[in-house]
């Protein structure tokens, strides 16, 4: 419906491609991390919880630097990772997934880490007198009571990975069909002399994408809450 | 069945020490809000550690400071029936019902579930969520509940503490026919005297956090 040329269908499929890819590749990490910062006392904790806000705060171009510097190709995360999983991120797809993951925990981490935190510890309690083992308890009791704050956290994470730039284009460039994202690809139309015209458009694409992403999410959220078991 | 305690712990700046026996039927503890009953229950059901002592059902060591003993929860045994009901919101009432049951052994249970949910009049609310459940109704489920993992021990916090006095009244005759119908211990904890009056088979009397005499009713 909106006409779009193979280069701009195909900066669209990238983009949605390092958005799923990311927020997937996150959930695991953002749980786990989520439920010890909820859960858990261990020493170095706020400097944990630091780590993980830092990009939120930091410029995008100094987080898409400093993943550069580790995972560059002559990084020592980039050089580990390609030699013991064959992953390379340095101006690839996958590093453009990368930089979006990074760029998007802090999100999922907060959504995830409230709805853990507000899970009643004495509903855990009575699951225990029950006869339930501690990890029991988790899987029927604390995960299903903080899937909505899980969901939150995985449509942000997503929303962040779609839109995703400075650290993006810092750290794998820009590179048609493997690197330009949408928001790439607009900036570099924008360059381009009459460039406003089909960059509009793309703008108007993000839009449509993100409008469903949201509408989803909450259609999704809708039948959770409801549902009984 | 019987049931032994004797520990001793610290809760913050507050010392507890409980020493006492109970057979099958109700034993209150009796005594002013913030004496340490709720922690003495939750000794017993393992939610809480004491510092030193020894806590057994039925011959079984639950806790044991000098055998280090401790089982976890789940391996205890110990029903809990709580002030508010607890129940899990995300469950049907059936589901909340057989979450223990199914945990059970099934050479180890007593209860069936139609039984149990004829005894508590809550057939009709099976399929229904706890949300939409009035208090008293949530008190009746959390009793089935715990009573559905075929517990050897009853603990009993209060369970009429948040209700009003119908509800309380409603509520009244079931837990009587459980005791009757259970031949397992129930500790039952109140501040109030007409509870005492009316379910005590014996009573403990808890102050300050000490136990301060056992009687018959």
């Amino acid at each position: 419906m909106f006409d779009l040329t193979p280069a701009e269908l195909e900066a669209l499929h990238l983009s949605v491609k390092v958005g799923l890819v990311s927020m997937l590749a996150s959930l695991p990490v953002g749980f786990a991390l989520a439920y010890l910062l909820a859960r858990r006392d261990f020493p170095g904790k706020s400097l944990v919880n630091g780590v993980v806000l830092l990009p939120l705060v930091l410029p995008p171009v100094v987080t898409g630097l400093i993943l550069l510097m580790l995972f560059g190709s002559q990084g020592p995360l980039g050089k580990f990772f390609e030699q013991t999983f064959g992953i390379t991120f340095a101006f690839r797809w996958t590093g453009a997934a990368l930089a979006a993951a990074v760029m998007g925990l802090p999100l999922m981490v907060r959504a995830m880490r409230l709805s853990i935190e507000a899970v009643d510890k004495r509903l855990e309690f009575a699951s225990r007198t029950l006869g339930a083992k501690r990890w029991w308890t988790f899987v029927t009791i604390t995960l299903p009571l903080s899937l909505p704050g899980i969901m939150a956290g995985a449509i942000l994470s997503f929303a962040k990975s779609f839109g995703e730039f400075g650290a993006t284009i810092t750290f794998v460039s820009n590179i048609p069909g493997e690197t330009q994202t949408l928001p790439i690809a607009i900036y570099s139309i924008l360059q381009t002399p009459g460039g406003d015209g089909p960059a509009w458009r793309l703008a108007l694409v993000s839009v449509v994408v993100s409008m469903i992403a949201i509408v989803g999410a909450e259609w999704v959220e809708r039948r959770i809450r409801t549902k009984p078991a | 069945m019987s049931f032994d305690i004797d520990i001793s712990a610290k809760r913050g700046a507050f010392e507890i020490a409980a020493t006492f026996r109970a057979d099958p039927g109700i034993t209150v503890l009796f005594g002013p809000s913030g004496a340490g009953k709720t922690s003495i229950l939750d000794f017993i059901a393992g939610i809480l550690t004491p510092t030193r002592g020894r806590i057994a059902v039925d011959g079984q060591v639950l806790f044991d400071s000098t055998a280090r003993v401790n089982l976890p929860p789940e391996r205890r045994r110990v029903g809990y029936i709580f002030q508010d009901a607890r129940l899990f919101p995300h469950l049907s009432v059936r589901a909340n019902l057989l979450y223990g049951y199914n945990l059970t052994p099934p050479g180890t249970r007593y209860a069936e579930p139609a039984h149990i949910v004829e005894v508590l009049g809550i057939a009709h609310l099976l399929k229904r969520a706890p949300l939409f459940l009035s208090g008293g109704e949530q008190q009746r489920v959390a009793i089935g509940r715990a009573i559905l993992a075929s517990p050897r021990l009853l603990l009993m916090d209060e369970p009429l503490a948040s209700l009003d006095e119908a509800r309380k009244l409603e509520i009244l005759p079931y837990i009587e026919r459980l005791r009757d119908e259970l031949k397992i211990p129930i500790l039952y904890v109140t501040h109030l005297a007409s509870e005492v009056e009316r379910l005590a088979d014996v009573v403990v009397e808890v102050a300050a956090g000490r136990v301060t005499g056992q009687r018959r009713a």
